[in-house]
């Protein structure tokens, strides 16, 4: 065994037992959150705490799905919001016009969404940086136009009415408060644990090397545009799952779940909360729902309050809180390391 | 399934009169969209800029002509005010806060603009009222549509073209063969070298953006008498011509007037046989460009 090969013999368990560790972690923060969330309803009885909540884990799946393309592949989908309205529309759909059990319906719409989302994806991650977000963006609108215009089975511009018939499955009732509460909130954290292990697993690196430099990453072998494809498609997937909670909890779906103006919103929570971190998206999430809550209720005139904190975090922060705290925490760090 | 109308289609191709109508009535959305597309791909252009917020400049340029319009009752005025105003706005808004997001990526420039988007609706919102104005036709085309063909053509739509085409031949051979022309298209290429060079780059892009802002002010002026005034009113137009210069090719002035006249024409027909689905047509044939030419139509740097 020569001296190179021995090294890499310690170096390789070392790393792999690192992983292991940090996914037990992960785990371990995923319990403990979905614990607090869960005794939630029994400490207050606020029900507009549990909705906040509810909107919360929709917007926030929704939102680090997006940012897996954008913060940790580099492509800026301006699309990613269809797959939220399909979602919210698929489920509606189904549970509307079959009646089929809610597991059932669940997994439906995400093979649904896998394949439109493959067939678009394929399409889509041929094409670099700012056309890629104009062809999302295209197929954003082509699919919110069919949705309009297909009346007899969407609703047209009334969206899905007349409510989405939630049966109970395995002593869970839907249309109970709580039990949605706890289901998106389980949603929320199986969703989030799930895109961790994604975003630190051998193909998350792999992404992110692709965002750094595709030219070498296809040098070394890999085949980038089936890594960005799946990416893309996986992506769909989570969106898809923040639609069906959001047409749970309205109880129908609306052509504005696939309007742009989702993924515009969607965009922006990942530059309020930060690319750089896992958990910015979501940081983000809870910050423009609280913002729009209160915003709307002190003043008529949302968009500037709204546009001025945009501008505060793009001119003034340039970047998102969570990558401000981050490196805050860091520089901080080095202080006290050069004092010590 | 997707209503179509195929009948009323096939019957206004037959008929001359209705063919010459939908024509026009494509062209005139067409030229709009031209001139607001050409502002966003020059732009593009030069500054690498994706500005999100062009649409309220549109917006902006119908509202000040509208105000111009019942202050003085002068048409020319009006539409000088909707020009010259926006392009003091544009000027402002490049050297104040656009020029502060240019080293950095992408998502920060959309988010100057579209926190813009949001500020510039509300603010046309607490001055002229959330409720539809319209401007009304000025005394001077109020005479009789003329009759091509059986087809009936407003005269004032053949202002519109007109001054579109100007608008399209000045700003082609200007920078073709002008020296600013050249200094531009220069700034385009290397704006490095060319400060290097002693010519002021900032002060190009504050033209350029400018420009572009003048030009969507004078569409928004001159749409002013034949649409209606609504606070978001840009929107639609700034999605359209999002459309237009993506067809015919970021940065190139030909593609965006081809392109422009294309998507009126798919408008214009569209809304015959496909009522419901006319902006799904448009959104299905950028995907069919964009998948077969990425670049678009005219996708090449020209300015």
């Amino acid at each position: 065994m020569t001296e190179l090969q021995a090294e890499q013999g310690t170096v390789v368990p070392r790393i792999e037992s690192q992983s292991q560790r940090s996914r037990y972690r992960d785990l371990l923060i995923a319990l403990v959150a979905f614990a607090v969330l869960a005794i939630l309803p029994m400490l207050t009885g606020s029900k507009a705490l549990l909705d906040f909540v509810i909107r919360c884990s929709a917007f926030g799946l929704f939102a680090t799905s997006l940012n897996l393309l954008v913060g940790y592949t580099g492509l800026v989908s301006f699309g990613h919001g269809m797959f939220f309205g399909l979602g919210a529309y698929g489920f509606g759909l189904i549970m509307q016009r079959t009646g089929l059990p809610v597991p059932i319906a669940f997994v439906a719409t995400l093979v649904i969404t896998t394949l439109i989302a493959a067939v678009i994806g394929a399409i889509c991650v041929r094409l670099k940086e700012i056309y890629f977000a104009f062809v999302t963006l295209a197929f954003q609108m082509l699919i919110h136009s069919t949705i309009l215009s297909w009346v007899s089975l969407t609703g047209g511009d009334q969206g899905l009415r007349g409510g989405i018939p939630r049966p109970a499955f395995f002593g869970i009732d839907l249309s109970n408060h709580v039990h949605l509460y706890i289901t998106s909130c389980a949603l929320l954290v199986i969703g989030l644990l799930l895109m961790r292990q994604i975003a630190q697993s051998p193909f998350g690196y792999t992404l992110r090397m692709i965002r750094d430099n595709a030219t070498r990453a296809s040098f070394v072998g890999i085949d980038v545009w089936r890594a960005k494809l799946t990416i893309f498609v996986l992506a769909a997937l989570f969106a898809s799952t923040g639609g069906i909670i959001m047409a749970l909890f309205v109880s129908g779906a609306y052509p504005e779940f696939a309007y742009w103006t989702i993924s515009g919103e969607a965009i922006f929570i990942n530059m309020l909360g930060g690319v750089t971190t896992f958990l910015g998206p979501m940081v983000g999430t809870v910050l423009l729902l609280i913002l729009n809550d209160t915003v709307t209720r002190l003043t008529d005139y949302y968009g500037i309050v709204l546009g001025i904190v945009i501008l505060f975090f793009a001119i003034g922060l340039r970047k998102g809180l969570m990558d401000f705290v981050v490196e805050w925490y860091a520089r901080r760090g080095d202080k006290a390391g050069e004092r010590g | 399934m997707l209503p179509l109308d195929l009948d009323a289609l096939t019957g206004c191709l037959a008929s001359s009169a209705c063919l010459v109508t939908q024509t026009t009535s494509g062209f005139i959305i067409g030229m709009l969209l031209f001139l607001v597309a050409v502002g966003l791909t020059l732009i593009f252009g030069v500054l690498k800029v994706v500005n999100f917020s062009h649409g309220a400049f549109y917006m902006f340029g119908a509202y000040f002509a509208m105000t111009a319009y019942q202050v003085s009752g002068s048409f020319a005025l009006a539409m000088l005010c909707g020009a010259a105003g926006t392009a003091l706005l544009g000027l402002i808004f490049e050297r104040v806060f656009m020029s502060r997001v240019y080293g950095s990526d992408v998502l920060m420039q959309l988010l100057v603009c579209y926190a813009f988007v949001l500020i510039f609706d509300d603010v046309v919102r607490m001055i002229w009222g959330p409720e539809f104005k319209s401007m009304g036709m000025p005394a001077a085309f109020q005479v009789a549509p003329l009759f091509i063909a059986g087809g009936v053509v407003p005269p004032y739509y053949l202002l519109l073209i007109g001054v579109a085409l100007v608008v399209a031949v000045v700003l082609g051979l200007g920078l073709a063969r002008t020296k600013i022309g050249k200094v531009i298209r220069a700034a385009a290429h290397n704006p490095g070298m060319v400060s290097a060079l002693g010519i002021n780059t900032g002060l190009i892009y504050g033209g350029v953006f400018a420009l572009g802002g003048m030009l969507a002010g004078l569409a928004g002026a001159l749409a002013a008498p034949v649409r209606s005034l609504t606070p978001g009113m840009g929107f639609s137009v700034l999605i359209e011509s999002f459309i237009v210069t993506v067809i015919g090719g970021m940065g190139s002035i030909l593609g965006a007037l081809i392109g422009a006249i294309l998507i009126g024409m798919i408008r214009s027909f569209g809304s015959l046989g496909f009522p419901l689905f006319t902006e799904g047509l448009m959104y299905l044939f950028m995907v069919i460009v964009l998948v077969s030419r990425p670049t678009g139509l005219f996708g090449k740097e020209v300015a």
